[in-house]
């Protein structure tokens, strides 16, 4: 062999390792994912089919702490463009800058139009057509009893039409007989804001801006500052922090409240850490002095980032995870309220035997339309979130001691109004 | 003519000594390449800068250029992340934060919070500091005794110091809780329980107590290597002199342990001033605002919310600096100050 033949032998098998390198590279694609019980593990098995299908792509899932992943942490890598391909946020609006938009990419938008059409509105500027991603989780904020301690101190239960202030009078005599304290709520304005509604609040002034400064709302943060004054509510969740978000789901499930107020995405959790333990329902929300009893709706999205260098692939993981058959099994094994409107009609096989897991799926369900459109707008609003920490942090200063309603008032309607102005 | 042989020469033995070595004269031949050139180019004189290059660039990087990118984030506005998106605003930032009617009352402030939060480090520091110093130094004291299991003791206040201070303030968290550890004694011993992380007093004193007790080994070392090195003989000739222990403590111990004072005392501001993990944990700055520092504000102010104010988070940040610096000259002015005193 001449020296010229064994140097085309050579670079022949040089470009031959390169190409076959090249068609069993794979594809990385990172998503970053809380949770709120254990759901990463249904999703881990979800993207295990994908990868087993589609071979040349690897999915890595990030799962951290909800407030400082992806509260705090996930907005920053997304300004920076440093964020992951695929993330699982719960700030619809606000990040949705960073949101890709997945239309382009997809063989059939229109299944995705048909099926989360309503939902891309919270995900994307007011009138794109923009798809960003689905919903992991449809939510509604309400409360949960628990119906043993009732049982044991012998108090009824307050039914359909109750008020909040009826649900007080029942709970700080089950919390009287009983020695546990009567309510908790999980420390965020999110969870305050479906109250509030029901006390009057409309959040938005006649020009659309964000505004806490009508009765409605002072009628429910009173209420808010007696039940912390005379220890209806657990001080635990509210005062004992600052600046960010609790919940008091461990103080319900150790039985040291009768009521707690949070949401649907609390169930898979009280199913598994509760289970028969003792007798947990959900109740409908309480209602108002107009007899409006909403909660607040809400969701987790699963959404494609726009700085990602493989969008069509984030597209097909996407279209896979966005199936019936996907989705289906997926809220039917973390027991999330289906953010799929096909699955929504059909129905969703819930891997729940326990009667009470059931129960609450229904109570929770039957919510939906009960929910005020005040209560849609602020779900929609972009800058939510300032309003939701703007009320909790100063309303905890009132239950301290720090500040009067009033000034409490006065200075969440100016950190708003301040912050809102930076953004813009 | 019988002539001797010549000694064979001995076969070279190849041990790691001087495998190392022959390494080290390859590094350093490789090195000499590099360096030979730029000395002739430059000159034996400016050489000092080449070794120091390394050195300056790292802080270049890390220290200086931050340093700058935050004062420039300062003077901007918006939330916008990278700096030439982010239109000038001048002095707004800072204006924002001293607009007050009365520095003393916080309410009086545009920025309360801001106010509150350096109240908060005030009272924090002083307490911090002086608790610290002073049990600090009772520890290096009673350790620097002929006491039993003097090494283990020296161990156990030691160790709180290697502990990370997020497992410091959870392990804290634990027992303050209200139905905490110490709640749970307390109760089965007949007492009320007590909010002792839900009332503004009591969670300043135990974030107090609490940061002592992570930091104060760290000290007590510093102290302890003061006293060791005081000579023996200047007790033994207040012995003689008929001092007490009060007076050798006084008038010997103290006098020639100021230095390390000095040291631990500002060593001991700087990071009350910085605090922030430990007390994140433990209380995340509340209840309300009681607990909250001057470093959570601009984590908070920064980071934590929607809408990011990097120029507000910058300015204070500016402020947390100068404070430093303030703290650091006083440092320098004093270990002056008692150097001069020795000599």
């Amino acid at each position: 062999m001449t020296q010229s033949a064994r140097r085309l032998l050579a670079a022949l098998l040089a470009a031959l390792t390169l190409a076959a390198g090249a068609a069993f590279a794979q594809t990385e694609l990172r998503m970053t994912w809380y949770d709120d019980g254990s759901e990463s593990e249904v999703m881990s098995e979800l993207v295990e089919r994908f990868e087993a299908e589609n071979p040349d792509i690897d999915v890595v899932i990030d799962v951290v702490p909800y407030s400082s992943g992806i509260l705090e942490s996930l907005p920053l890598q997304l300004a920076s463009g440093q964020g992951p391909d695929i993330a699982r946020v719960t700030d619809l609006g606000g990040l949705q800058e960073y949101f890709l938009d997945l239309r382009p990419y997809l063989d059939d938008p229109a299944y995705w139009d048909a099926n989360f059409g309503p939902f891309h509105d919270w995900m994307r500027a007011d009138g794109s057509d923009a798809i960003p991603g689905f919903m992991t989780q449809l939510t509604v904020t309400g409360p949960y009893v628990n119906a043993t301690l009732f049982e044991q101190a012998g108090v009824e239960m307050p039914g359909e039409g109750a008020t909040w202030e009826d649900w007080a009078e029942a709970t700080n005599e089950v919390a009287e007989a009983t020695g546990v304290f009567a309510m908790a709520m999980d420390r965020t304005g999110h969870r305050l804001a479906g109250p509030a509604i029901s006390m009057g609040a409309q959040y938005f002034d006649e020009n659309g801006d964000p505004i806490v400064t009508d009765d409605g709302f002072r009628r429910m943060a009173e209420l808010m500052v007696d039940w912390h004054a005379d220890g209806t509510m657990i001080p635990d969740v509210w005062i004992g922090s600052q600046g960010s978000y609790v919940a008091g789901n461990e103080q319900f499930v150790n039985g040291q409240v009768a009521l707690y107020m949070s949401g649907s995405w609390q169930i898979g959790q009280f199913t598994e850490l509760i289970g028969d333990a003792f007798d947990w329902k959900a109740v409908p929300n309480p209602c108002g002095p107009d007899g409006t009893c909403t909660g607040m709706p809400g969701g987790a999205a699963l959404v494609g980032i726009a700085d990602t260098d493989h969008p069509e692939e984030v597209a097909r993981l996407m279209d896979f995870l966005a199936q019936e058959e996907q989705l289906g099994e997926f809220y039917g094994r973390t027991l999330f309220i289906p953010g799929h409107l096909g699955l929504a009609e059909s129905g969703v096989d819930f891997d729940a035997d326990l009667p009470a897991t059931q129960e609450a799926l229904s109570q929770f369900a039957a919510e939906v339309p009960k929910l005020a459109d005040a209560a849609y707008a602020l779900q929609g609003y972009q800058y939510n979130r300032v309003v939701f920490d703007a009320t909790r942090d100063r309303l905890t200063q009132v239950f301290v001691g720090e500040l009067t309603l009033d000034e409490a008032i006065d200075r969440m309607q100016r950190d708003i109004e301040e912050q809102i102005a930076e953004a813009q | 003519m019988n002539r001797s042989a010549a000694p064979a020469p001995r076969p070279r033995r190849y041990t790691p000594g001087r495998a190392a070595f022959g390494v080290f004269a390859v590094v350093m031949t490789v090195i000499g390449w590099v360096i030979e050139p730029i000395q002739r180019l430059i000159g034996v004189r400016r050489m000092p800068w080449v070794f120091l290059l390394p050195n300056l660039a790292i802080f270049g990087v890390f220290i200086l250029f931050p340093m700058v990118m935050n004062f420039y984030y300062a003077f901007t506005g918006g939330t916008a992340l990278y700096p030439l998106e982010r239109p000038f605003v001048g002095t707004q930032n800072f204006e924002q934060i001293y607009a007050c009617g009365n520095y003393l009352n916080p309410a009086t402030c545009n920025e309360d919070l801001f106010w509150r939060a350096v109240w908060n480090s005030f009272t924090f520091v002083a307490f911090h500091v002086a608790g610290l110093v002073f049990f600090a130094l009772i520890t290096a004291l009673v350790l620097n005794a002929r006491i039993v299991a003097r090494g283990f003791f020296r161990s156990v206040y030691f160790y709180p110091v290697l502990l990370s201070p997020v497992v410091v303030g959870l392990i804290w968290k634990w027992i303050l809780q209200r139905d905490g550890v110490l709640n749970g004694i307390l109760v089965s011993l007949g007492f009320d329980r007590t909010l002792f992380l839900l009332n503004a007093d009591w969670s300043m004193f135990w974030i107090i107590v609490v940061t002592i007790w992570a930091n104060m080994g760290f000290h007590t070392l510093i102290l302890l290597a003061g006293l060791q090195s005081i000579p023996k003989e200047l007790y033994d000739a207040g012995s003689i002199d008929g001092t007490g222990p009060l007076q050798s403590f006084w008038h010997i111990t103290l006098p020639l342990l100021m230095p390390n004072v000095v040291v631990v005392l500002v060593l001991a501001m700087i990071r009350a001033v910085q605090m922030f993990d430990l007390v994140y944990v433990l209380t995340g700055g509340g209840p309300g605002s009681a607990t909250l520092l001057m470093v959570q504000y601009i984590y908070e102010v920064g980071f934590a919310s929607q809408i990011q104010r990097f120029g507000l988070a910058a300015s204070a940040s500016v402020t947390l600096g100068v404070v430093l610096l303030i703290i650091t000259l006083i440092q320098l002015r004093l270990t002056r100050g008692s150097e001069s005193h020795l000599a």
